[in-house]
């Protein structure tokens, strides 16, 4: 039976575990806080927006997640991107890139340029980047395990191509503590890593100052399974860590904060998730402001994407996912985001085509063009419902941040595997709760298909050929580049890593000389050592 | 309850694949349906998996892949799993796994194959009669 017998008195709650009334009125806003935290756009506390005007002066930016086989193939959708008004690129690297390794490395086979372009040497960012005006285009770096390697790369290419870094924007993933909770492209151990992620924040702030080194990213602690406070709090915790690592390197938080920038899910109830979104906002201009003194209000900002939504994404009619990927662009405009992407709807099964990935695009143009989502800023405040669980989920992550200061605070907790043991079995319980229909999903448990075969489903092609390309590529920059400088180059990063210093000059050295970035891993991985996975259940 | 004999598996991901909220859900739900499992955390490459099978004396060794190298992993994987005498164990794989793939997982002897949507019970449920 497909149709829930309705009992309107039931308690219901949202995600985040708050419990959700048929009715609210301005008693419950007064109860639950009052419009203390509310302010106005572009002021503290931000909750409203980070801008005075928001859309009306730029909309968000569109940055579609895309890369996969050889830097050569990858240039090409990257056009064809932008050719469609793609207004920033996000880029995705294969998993050997991801995990330091380089293509022709035993262990990669098979898996070089299949989930993302493949990068050896500068010489492969020098391809991909071909033709693309990197003042014009910002571009998204999702690299993490890897990611100094990749920013010292873009930033030398940036250099190479004659861009002045003071100027030169762009952001970069670079968030580790979350890989270790979902994702999974870490390398080295967890103290090392948050040091690395340090060093690129100091020379970022030094070097290139309106580069982003870091984007939180409580999207795949979401996609692991926890709330949506949870995925705030969680992040905000893990942004903590890093802002106190590049405190430690004597940098005044307006030196880096304003750098910070967020990368957070948008699947679920509409109204959680853009409550969420407002109640982050305020929280963390808070934390910034109180906990760290910070002054520029920039600094107080949470800069986001909002984007992806793919665990709410179904693999059952993968069509209906057109019509998910609409609503969650609706939650992501009306949360006062910088940035969005969103999932396409064939990504349960395979890299988004072209057809699938002008979709997405053509999602978000159409709240642009169409349905008047940038003539007004913040369209929700003021409605009782909205600002009384605005209050309540910043309640909620306060509490969560609390609990985990309490039980050791965020590093030791992920460090110990403690973070992923709760979301995994919170994972679980909503994995059952879908299959016994508690948790309904349209397509899954209720309104299936008689019939479950049929898909418009365009399968990407994986090309073995692509990778046989990539490593004879990468053997032609092995005998061209100089094999003294290159030597030089890796002996000084081990030296600096073996010494406690920033190994980012060394970095940028070493991609300059065409190291592989298997190489400078390797010199790296013997100074930190490899991390070791907690299994915990 | 009495069993008639307790259920060892290994649950390994395969290769570089850092998707690991499906896999960890089946280790739960195999664990409470009463099996041992053995998980091996990430990137496990076809030596270690083997290693780890013999080792454990597992009856089953499930794969969970959801990046796409799941035909040129599990060949690797084969003929080590075959010359370490580990021919008569269940083999079972489970992930993004497109239809147009199965035949070839089944023909490399990946028997028990459990794409994205399958039901968690349906997994024990399979386990459970091949295994007895």
């Amino acid at each position: 039976m497909n149709k829930p017998v309705r009992d309107a008195m039931k308690a219901i709650f949202n995600e985040s575990g708050i419990e959700i009334k048929p009715l609210y009125t301005a008693t419950d806003v007064e109860s639950s806080g009052g419009v203390t935290m509310v302010g106005e756009p572009g002021a503290y506390p931000f909750t409203r927006g980070i801008h005075r005007l928001m859309y009306r002066k730029q909309p968000w930016t569109m940055r579609q997640y895309a890369g996969f086989g050889n830097p050569h193939e990858t240039n090409k959708r990257f056009r064809y991107l932008i050719a469609n008004g793609n207004t920033g690129l996000n880029v995705a690297f294969d998993l050997p890139t991801q995990c330091g390794m380089d293509s022709d490395d035993p262990i990669a086979e098979g898996e070089v340029g299949r989930v993302g372009m493949s990068v050896d040497t500068l010489r492969d960012f020098e391809i991909a980047f071909d033709g693309i005006d990197l003042a014009k285009i910002t571009v998204s770096l999702t690299i993490n395990g890897a990611a100094a390697i990749l920013i010292a790369m873009y930033l030398a290419l940036a250099e190479k191509r004659g861009y002045d870094l003071k100027q030169l924007r762009g952001t970069a993933q670079n968030d580790i503590l979350k890989e270790f909770i979902g994702r999974g492209t870490w390398i080295y151990p967890v103290e090392p890593s948050i040091k690395l992620v340090g060093d690129t924040i100091e020379y970022c702030a030094q070097h290139a100052p309106k580069y982003t080194p870091v984007s939180v990213c409580g999207y795949h602690i979401r996609e692991s399974g926890a709330t949506p406070a949870q995925e705030m709090a969680y992040a905000f915790c893990i942004a903590k860590a890093y802002a106190d690592e590049a405190l430690k390197r004597g940098l005044h938080i307006d030196e880096f904060a304003g750098r910070l920038s967020y990368n957070f899910n948008i699947f679920g109830n509409i109204f959680e998730q853009v409550c969420k979104f407002r109640a982050g906002r305020g929280l963390w201009a808070k934390i910034m402001k109180e906990e760290y003194g910070a002054e520029n209000p920039g600094s107080m900002w949470m800069r986001m994407i909002a984007a992806g939504g793919g665990g709410g994404l179904t693999f059952e009619q993968p069509e209906v996912n057109i019509v998910r990927g609409a609503y969650y662009a609706l939650i992501s405009a009306l949360s006062g985001t910088q940035t969005m992407a969103l999932c396409s709807f064939d990504e349960a099964y395979t890299i988004p085509t072209e057809y699938s990935a002008r979709i997405s695009l053509r999602t978000m143009q159409l709240l642009i063009e169409e349905m008047g989502l940038t003539e007004t800023v913040d369209p929700l405040a003021g409605s009782y419902y909205v600002e009384t669980l605005t209050n309540q989920m910043r309640r909620k992550m306060e509490e969560i941040m609390a609990e985990t200061d309490a039980e050791g605070g965020i590093v030791k907790l992920i460090s110990e595997g403690l973070v992923q043991s709760k979301v995994s079995a919170q994972a679980y319980q909503m994995q059952r709760d879908i299959e016994s229909g508690k948790f309904r999903k349209v397509g899954v448990n209720c309104y299936r298909n008689e019939k479950e075969d049929e898909h418009p489903i365009e399968f990407h092609p994986y090309a073995d050929d692509d990778a046989r390309v990539q490593i004879e590529s990468l053997n032609r920059v092995r005998e061209e580049r100089d094999a003294d400088a290159v030597a030089a180059a890796l002996t000084q990063l081990r030296g600096d890593a073996d010494a406690g210093r920033n190994v980012m000059p060394a970095l940028m050295r070493a991609v300059k000389a065409y190291a592989t970035v298997g190489e400078m891993t390797q010199e790296l991985v013997k100074v930190y050592g490899r991390y070791r996975e907690p299994v915990r259940f | 309850m009495i069993t008639a004999k307790h259920i060892r598996v290994l649950l390994a991901k395969p290769g570089l694949d850092g998707h690991d909220q499906g896999a960890k859900i089946v280790v739960r739900a195999m664990m409470n349906a009463g099996f041992e499992v053995i998980y091996t955390g990430l990137r496990q490459t076809p030596e270690q998996i083997t290693r780890i099978a013999l080792q454990e004396d597992v009856d089953v060794i499930a794969l969970s892949s959801m990046a796409g190298s799941h035909l040129p992993f599990c060949r690797k994987l084969r003929p080590l799993l075959e010359a370490a005498g580990l021919g008569d164990k269940l083999w079972m794989i489970g992930g993004n796994l497109p239809a147009q793939d199965h035949e070839e997982l089944r023909r490399l002897g990946f028997v028990g194959i459990f794409p994205t949507g399958s039901r968690l019970d349906d997994i024990t449920q399979y386990v459970r009669e091949k295994v007895q």
